[in-house]
């Protein structure tokens, strides 16, 4: 009774990202690969989920769909509203720029720059924000937990650290959505599960987030998990109705009986 | 309006943005730079020192030209290189005073001329101090409206001193100094081989036009034209000025008919003297410089060229060093405006560093060569020649650097950053 209230509930906030039977086919050679088959998605303001999926089944490809930095074969995708399926290149770039944040596994600082440039990267890009960028990016990185940071080149940083600087960064721009392919790949536990702390903190503060991951305890900070496969859903489901978190919760409560 | 201001706003920030970004990175990579630059920086040097030693040239030789006026017309013998008196003597080809005598009356576009008589160098004496290597030079009175060499203190001949044969003279003021004369020295005698000579004037050096001859000091003497035939047999030229610039050639064609009939050279006969005009010399010199500068900007072409290719070279590996860079950058929000302008300014930017070292190296050549040369000491590097210098970086930056900046804007993000 009570989830159902809450799905109501959720339905009343705006919808952010709406994707209408989303196909993605990569030619090699003569081979076609249907990276995404069909996919149908809603996202509404202030979700926070969680992607899943074995190897090749499409999560990335998807995560790129969303991020605006690759278009779909065919579909419908609407993001804030605006249909993006015939955008120019330089109306996706302000999309990716104003209305999207992004995580990569792999950071993707810039070796040279220090923190604070780092994030101050996408404002110099943006068409507002490049006078207030210095201030801005101090901001974020308070944000994250970085404020004695600023100067430090990425090679001076930790991996979290590094992370942190990265989450910074794609949230500079006020993102309607973070987008995180694996953020704690390249993490060690506990380290990620700070990072999972500030994506937990951020979704309180009202940020939209999907984040990619192969690893069920990362998941389980999300409120709804998808689980893809050969490039379909194969399901679709709030965090407490979905079978693999219930088995882990079920073990958890075991344990703590036992 | 508005949208004006906001796309150039838009514009000056991505600039500047662009020019921070290309410092920092040419920073990063200073040796690298700075090798990449070295062609860039010899073509501007060599442009640079090539112009300004022409520009030196030419405007030591307009001084020297505008000694002479450029209506003059110089006369004077020559052995023809073929016909019956291709093995004559100098002797018999010199000229006589009366070969040129009416010449103005045949020659309506002649305003005026003046036989000069050449009777080699000479010692000069003044009571017990002498100059050698004095240069004796008969002239008549319309030399002085013919060449512009002022006389600064005292007179210039009058028609009377020629025709009277006075003992009289002009000398410069180097001569008067080595002969310890008066400062006014008018009216003093001085004495060269038997003869003396009562001063009537000062006349002005010549501007020196000898590429390093320095050698012994020399000094003239000038005295009317008759008076010259008392002291041997001169050789005889002659200066004429033409009614203006324009009839100059027109000029010398009546003057070569004219003396071919004094002379009585028979039809079909060459020319036993040369009329060179000062007008000639300069097309001549104009064209020669042009040449100079030609080849000059050819060789400097090719050098732009290669230092060009060395940019885009470095430019490219640039690119692809950065590609995660480029990909990052897309995937923020830049444009493929953006990271082309990103890397077009950061070529040019390099560009613009080798053009500047360019400007100063040039600028170290051209004090070197006005030093080595006092032909070249009016050499200068003209602005325009600095603003070519750099506007020729620049085109090379852009040109060699739209290639890899093209590559870099057209990179897929996705691609790019799953780049090794
Ligand atoms: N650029 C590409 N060209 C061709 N095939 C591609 C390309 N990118 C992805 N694929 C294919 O599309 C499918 C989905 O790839 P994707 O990267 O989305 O998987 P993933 O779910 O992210 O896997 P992982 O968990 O290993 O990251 C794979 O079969 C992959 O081989
Ligand atoms: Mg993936």
């Amino acid at each position: 009774m009570t989830l159902k209230m809450q799905t109501m509930a959720d339905k009343t906030e705006k919808l952010i990202i709406r994707l209408q039977n989303v196909i993605k086919i990569y030619k090699v050679g003569v081979e076609r690969i249907h990276a995404l088959d069909g996919i149908s998605l809603e996202l509404w303001e202030n979700e926070y989920v969680a992607v899943m999926g074995p190897s090749g089944s499409g999560k990335s490809t998807l995560m790129n769909v969303l991020g605006c930095l690759d278009q779909a074969t065919s579909g419908y995708y609407e993001l804030d509203g605006q249909d993006t399926t015939k955008m120019s290149d330089a109306a996706l770039a302000r999309i990716r720029n104003e209305r999207i944040g992004f995580v990569f596994q792999t950071f993707e600082l810039l070796g040279r720059l220090s923190a604070l440039k780092n994030v101050e990267m996408p404002l110099i890009y943006s068409r507002n924000g490049w006078w207030s960028r210095r201030k801005r990016a101090k901001n974020v990185l308070e944000r994250v937990g970085l404020e004695d940071r600023i100067k430090h080149r990425p090679n001076q940083l930790s991996g979290g650290e590094k992370q942190r600087v990265a989450i910074a960064r794609a949230l500079v721009c006020n993102p309607s959505i973070l987008l995180a392919d694996e953020p704690t790949g390249n993490l060690d536990s506990k380290t990620s599960e700070g990072i999972l702390k500030l994506f937990d903190q951020l979704h309180q503060e009202g940020q939209t987030i999907v984040i990619v991951t192969h690893e069920e305890h990362v998941a389980r900070h999300a409120k709804r998990i998808i689980r893809m496969r050969d490039g379909l859903i194969h399901s679709d489901l709030p965090r407490d109705q979905d079978p693999a978190y219930k088995k882990v919760m079920q073990n958890v409560v075991r344990e703590e009986l036992e | 309006m508005i949208a004006v201001i906001r796309v150039s706003a838009a514009f000056l920030r991505l600039f500047y943005q662009s020019v921070y970004l290309a410092l920092g990175q040419i920073w990063t990579n200073k040796t690298r730079s700075v090798l990449t630059t070295i062609g860039i920086v010899i073509g501007v040097a060599s442009v640079t020192a090539v112009i300004a030693a022409l520009t030196g040239l030419k405007a030591k030789v307009l001084t020297q030209v505008e000694s002479f006026g450029t209506n003059t017309i110089f006369i004077l013998p020559t052995r023809p290189d073929k016909g019956s008196m291709r093995h004559a003597s100098w002797w018999t080809i010199r000229f006589l005073p009366e070969h040129f005598d009416d010449m103005l009356e045949h020659c309506p576009s002649v305003e005026r001329f003046s036989r000069i008589a050449g009777i080699g160098r000479h010692t000069a004496h003044y009571r017990e101090k002498s100059a050698e290597n004095v240069e004796v030079t008969g002239i008549e009175a319309a030399y002085h409206e013919i060449q512009s060499r002022p006389v600064v203190l005292g007179r210039t001949f009058s028609v009377i001193d020629d025709m009277q044969v006075r003992p009289v003279c002009l000398i410069d003021p180097k001569l008067r100094d080595e002969l310890r004369l008066d400062r006014d020295c008018i009216g003093q005698s001085i004495r060269i081989g038997h003869y003396a000579f009562r001063i009537v004037g000062v006349i002005e050096r010549q501007p020196e036009l000898q590429f390093g001859e320095s050698g012994q000091e020399h000094y003239e003497v000038f005295i009317p034209f008759k008076t010259t035939f008392k002291m041997g047999r001169p050789w005889i030229a002659a200066f004429a000025a033409s009614k203006g610039t324009e009839v100059t050639e027109e000029a010398q064609a009546e003057i070569r008919f004219f003396l071919r009939r004094t002379r009585n050279i028979r039809p079909g006969e060459p020319d036993t003297f040369r009329i060179e005009s000062v007008k000639r010399f300069m097309e001549t010199f104009n064209s020669i410089a042009l040449m100079v500068t030609l080849v000059a900007g050819g060789i400097v072409g090719i050098s732009l060229l290669v230092g060009g290719v060395g940019i885009m070279n470095i430019m490219l590996v640039s690119v692809s060093e950065r590609t995660r860079e480029i990909g990052l950058r897309k995937a923020v929000g830049a444009k493929k405006s953006a990271i082309l302008t990103q890397f077009l300014i950061e070529a040019v930017v390099l560009c613009f560093i080798g053009g500047l070292v360019g400007v100063g190296i040039g600028q170290c050549l051209t004090l070197v060569i006005s030093g080595i040369n006092p032909v070249l000491e009016l050499t200068y590097i003209p602005a325009w020649a600095i603003l070519l210098s750099f506007g020729f970086a620049g085109s090379v930056g852009i040109f060699f650097g739209m290639f890899p900046a093209i590559k870099a804007a057209r990179l897929d993000p996705i691609e790019a950053l799953r780049h090794e």
